[in-house]
Formats: structure tokens, C-alpha cells, sequence
């Protein structure tokens, strides 16, 4: 094969979305840990897998990557089941538990291996281990002796070896500290941003929101919600606090104002700040906070999905009605 | 431009042609060095060694003349072997469910019976391998010895055929029970107990014709002794279609079927 220009990727045919699932159903012990979970993902996008633990997460991408034999529905990469690819790991990089490595072996090793069973250049290794910043030391450890993160960074490393199209990492960001998650980010936005497709999973929020461009909700098994970050947190109201919530309440009530009550102890107000602060101020309430809800959309989603409220959605339904649902 | 992004930019290219399947030689390759690069891998392969060259010196300096001939030092120094190359063969499969590796292998190997394809052959090379090693510990050792009795070179070639089959099957053996039970602990007990059961239960329940078709220790033994009678490779054959063949083909289809986490 002809040495191809860095940084053009190989074409591989693809027929359709980089990722695709479409009805993945799970049944495990009587329970259906996956119910009729459909999403895709595009080039050059990163897309957050959200859910409280326990959602369904780890089994919906154990599923995607052919480890798992749904009970109903399909999952596609590239345009093909995961298990018809020649080579996966050239065109998939796999995270989907860092704590998964051989505690007899050496990182090194464990990426040396990798390298060998996909038959990529081993002069890849080093590079990657001083890329995902384990040095000299840290990768001649066994792996048994080393922290969450280190193996968090190996895996990565071990994901990104064959210079795959499409990511699928399973709680990346878990273990990882405040500097780690920012590294972590500019690596998969430049990777999306060369064409790559990344697929990531959370339980946290916060951890992830600025990571991702395209969020899929998944909580009791089933997508609650699904689409653009910034969609799905667009014109999502105003948060506001006073001293005296009883008289902001009222006040606001006054106005006409609809007003919620969110876990952090604030009101959700769906309307501008600026008629929220009139209103206040036409009262003679004192607001200690005022500004966008900006986020706490898909906060109050998850708030809710994690304490089981979001009501099963039965039938047809957007995706965005739930989740408008959710928050009303 | 973030300095990790622009890293990965620079990495080496990972090479030719990325659609190409990994051959079967390849992963062959892979589960050879899988064996020994743990540290439970390396000295479990270590002890073999050192115990193959440990019976060689100890049968060269105090056997008595009469078992230092090339054959009766290579009854002895088969033992290693034996017993605990059928344990690496255990470990092979088990590992991979004990330490979770198996997520990380059928990730880049989702057609599952290629990894266990791959398994039983780097178990059948090390075992021939091995089989190398007791041959040259054990002409080391009677050279060493210099015994000076009638013979004490003579070894029919097809005893050394036998001798790489009884490692290679051996080991085998391990890589079913690893496969069936994919649990390091239970495996190696069960392959272990669940012989020495048979010939107990087969004895005191008085159907020992029986079982002697299907007996580990009568039925193989033969293979170390020297030309074998056909019955005698009849009853090696249907007792590695008991303990051999069927714990593999049942722990193929276990392992296609098993839910990796």
C-alpha cells in the first residue's frame, strides 16, 4: 500500500453513521438492562453516553463492540457489526474499563502486545506512553501497582495505538484529575476535529459537559434524551435565589411567572433574567443570585433521571419532549 | 494546537494496509508471549525449566546406574512437564476471565474461536518446546552419568513423537478445563481431582473395564513407555476424547456464547 499523506485518514467504505445503534434490547437475569436503545454518531463529533450507574451505559457499548449479544436491535461501526470488521482495533479504539489489564504485567507490555496483535509498528509505543504522559518509570511498572489514572492514561493509549477512526471509551474522564480531564479533552477535540468520532461514557456530568458537542441521556435502560449539547441547553430559563424564597415565590407568581424548585436550591423560572429581576425588584425581594440557566437543563435531567422521576415514556416521542418534561 | 494533539500527529505511522486480519500465526505469536509476560507466566514457566534441569542433575548423581540410561532419565525429567505445563495451559484461558484482559483481546479480536485457535497452538508450541527441552536435559544428564550400560542411548524415534504428543495433549487438556470453567482456581483443581476421582470411583464401583478407556494416568502413560500396542493407542485416543477434546469443544462453545465484562 502506497504511504498515504499524514494527516488524511484511510477511507474505510462507510455506508451511514460512524456509530450506529438502532433498538439495542439487553435482557440480563430476567431484567432488561437495554430497551430499544437507538442513536448514532457522526464524524467529527464527540458525543456523551450519560447516565446515572446502573442506566444501561457499559452494557449498550459492550454490545456496540460485540462483547455482549443483544437480545434485540443491532449496532453498527463503520457501517458493519463490530465483529465483521478485519482488523477492529486499526479502526476502532476500545476503552471499556481501565481496571481491565493484567496485574502481572508490565504497561509497557500490555501496549507492546496490543501493538503486535494488530500488527502496528511496536515504534509506536514509547511515543504514545510519553503522549498520554505515563514516563519511563510509570510504563515499566506492572500494572497491578499502578493508580486508577495511570491505567486510565494507559488504556487511552492503548485505544489510540492503531490509529483508529472512531472512539468508544467507557468512563474515560473516571480517575482522572482536574488537569488529566483538560488534557483529555484537547486530545478528543483534535481527534474529532481531524474527522474522528468519538463515543464516550459518564456518570458525571460536570465531568464531561464541556468534553462532549452531542449527548445521549440513558437512564433504566432506555434514551431519555438525545441531541446537541448546546440544543439541549438552549433557552432553558433563569436560575434565581433570594434571601426570602417564600416572597420570591410569591413574586414571581404574581408576575405569572412558572417557577421549580431545583437540587440545588434554587428556582428554575422559565423566562429572561431580566423580566425574573424586574419582578423581584417590583416586589422589594433581595436576589442573592441571578443569571442563565445555562446547564442546568441537562443537570435537571440527570438530577432527575438519577432519582428515578423521569416518568418511562410509553409510545412515539422526541427526545426532546422528554427531556423538556424533565426539566418543566 | 494543544502540545498532546500535536503529539499525536507525530507518532510513528502504525503501518500497512489497517483492514489486514491479524494472521492465525500471528496471534499464535501473541498468546506465546501472553504466556510468559506476566510474572505469574514467566515463573511458572521458569519452574518447569529449572525443575526439568534440577531432575536431570540429581538423576545424574544419584540414580542408580541402571535408570541413567536416556530413556530412564527422560521419565523423570518429563515430570515438570507433566504436571505443571498443563497449569500454563489453564492460565492461558483463565487469565483472560480473571484478570478481565478478555475485554481488551476480543476487542481487537472479535471472532472469539481465532483467540482460542491461537491459544491452543502457542500451548501445543510450548508444549513441543518443552518436549525439546526433557530430551536435551535428559541426553545431558546420561552423557554426564556416562552409565555404561547396554542401551543406555537407545530410544525409538517414535518415542520422541510420543513424547511431544503426551506434552502437547497434556497441555491441551489444560486449555479445556481453562476453557470450560474460566476460573484460574477451580480449573487447576478440577484438573487435578477430577482424574484421580475417575480412577477412584471407577475402582470401587467395580467398572474399571470400563474406565480404563477414559483413565488420565493408564491411558497416557504408554505414551512415555515406548512403542505403543494398538489397543494401547486406542485407549489413549478415547481418553483424550474424554478429557481433551470434549472439555475444548465444550469451552469453545461456552467461550462464543459468554457475555465479556
Amino acid at each position: 500500500m502506497a504511504p498515504r499523506p499524514w494527516p488524511r485518514r484511510p477511507a474505510a467504505p462507510v455506508l451511514g453513521a460512524m456509530i450506529e445503534c438502532v433498538g439495542l434490547t439487553k435482557r440480563l437475569g430476567g431484567r432488561t438492562v437495554v430497551e430499544d436503545v437507538t442513536f448514532r454518531c457522526e464524524p467529527g463529533t464527540i458525543t456523551g453516553f450519560l447516565g446515572p450507574n446502573g442506566a444501561g451505559k457499559t452494557t449498550t457499548l459492550r454490545m456496540l463492540c460485540g462483547l455482549s449479544r443483544p437480545d434485540a436491535g443491532r449496532a453498527t461501526v463503520l457501517g458493519r457489526p463490530f465483529a465483521a470488521l478485519p482488523n477492529p482495533g486499526r479502526r476502532v479504539g476500545v476503552l471499556l474499563d481501565a481496571a481491565a489489564q493484567h496485574g502481572g504485567r508490565r504497561g509497557r507490555e500490555a501496549l507492546a502486545v496490543a501493538a503486535r496483535t494488530m500488527g502496528v509498528d511496536p515504534g509506536r509505543v514509547d511515543p504514545l506512553l510519553a503522549l498520554v504522559g505515563l514516563d519511563r518509570a510509570a510504563a515499566r511498572r506492572r500494572v497491578g501497582r499502578c493508580s486508577l489514572g495511570m491505567r486510565q492514561r494507559l488504556g487511552v493509549a492503548q485505544a489510540l495505538l492503531g490509529d483508529p477512526q472512531v472512539l468508544v471509551l467507557d468512563e474515560p474522564a473516571n480517575g482522572l484529575d482536574p488537569e488529566g480531564i483538560r488534557w483529555m479533552r484537547e486530545l478528543l477535540r483534535d481527534f474529532a476535529d481531524r474527522g474522528g468520532t468519538v463515543l464516550l461514557s459518564s456518570h458525571l456530568l460536570a465531568e464531561v459537559e464541556l468534553l462532549v458537542d452531542r449527548v445521549v441521556i440513558i437512564a433504566g435502560g432506555r434514551v431519555r434524551a438525545a441531541g446537541g449539547r448546546d440544543e439541549l441547553l438552549a433557552g432553558r430559563g433563569t436560575l434565581v435565589r433570594a434571601a426570602d424564597e417564600a416572597a420570591l415565590a410569591a413574586a414571581l407568581a404574581a408576575d405569572g411567572l412558572d417557577a421549580r424548585r431545583t437540587p440545588g436550591g434554587d428556582l428554575l423560572v422559565d423566562a429572561e433574567p431580566e423580566r425574573v429581576g424586574r419582578a423581584a425588584r417590583d416586589a422589594g425581594v433581595v436576589l442573592t443570585r441571578l443569571g442563565e440557566a445555562r446547564g442546568a437543563g441537562l443537570e435537571q435531567v440527570f438530577f432527575a433521571l438519577t432519582r428515578g422521576e423521569a416518568p418511562a415514556p410509553a409510545g412515539a416521542r422526541r427526545p426532546v419532549d422528554d427531556l423538556a418534561e424533565a426539566i418543566r | 494546537m494543544t502540545s498532546a494533539a500535536l503529539a499525536l500527529r507525530r507518532l510513528p505511522r502504525p503501518g500497512a494496509d489497517p483492514d489486514a486480519r491479524p494472521s492465525l500465526a500471528r496471534l499464535t505469536g501473541v498468546e506465546l508471549r501472553k504466556m510468559a509476560d506476566t510474572r505469574a507466566g514467566f515463573w511458572l514457566l521458569a519452574a518447569i525449566g529449572l525443575g526439568t534441569v534440577a531432575a536431570a542433575v540429581l538423576m545424574a548423581a544419584l540414580a542408580e546406574p541402571a535408570h541413567q540410561t536416556l530413556r530412564g532419565m527422560l521419565e523423570v525429567v518429563v515430570l515438570p512437564t507433566a504436571i505443571l505445563l498443563p497449569v500454563a495451559g489453564v492460565l492461558l484461558v483463565t487469565a483472560e476471565w480473571g484478570q478481565r484482559t478478555a475485554l481488551a483481546t476480543f476487542a481487537l479480536v472479535p471472532v472469539r474461536g481465532r483467540v482460542l485457535a491461537a491459544k491452543a497452538a502457542a500451548a501445543s508450541l510450548a508444549s513441543v518446546a518443552a518436549a525439546a527441552l526433557c530430551l536435551a536435559a535428559a541426553a545431558a544428564g546420561t552423557a554426564a552419568a556416562a552409565p555404561g550400560v547396554e542401551g543406555a542411548w537407545s530410544l525409538p524415534a517414535a518415542q520422541v513423537g510420543q513424547l511431544a504428543l503426551y506434552a502437547v495433549t497434556g497441555t491441551l487438556v489444560g486449555v479445556g478445563f481453562g476453557a470450560v470453567l474460566l476460573a484460574s482456581a477451580p480449573a487447576i483443581v478440577a484438573l487435578f481431582a477430577v482424574p484421580i476421582t475417575w480412577g477412584v470411583v471407577s475402582a470401587v464401583a467395580g467398572i474399571e473395564d470400563v474406565a480404563r478407556w477414559a483413565d488420565v494416568d493408564r491411558g497416557l502413560a504408554p505414551l512415555l513407555e515406548g512403542p505403543m500396542s494398538a489397543v494401547e493407542w486406542a485407549r489413549a485416543g478415547t481418553t483424550l476424547l474424554v478429557w481433551m477434546a470434549l472439555p475444548l469443544a465444550a469451552g469453545a462453545w461456552r467461550i462464543s456464547r459468554a457475555e465479556i465484562r
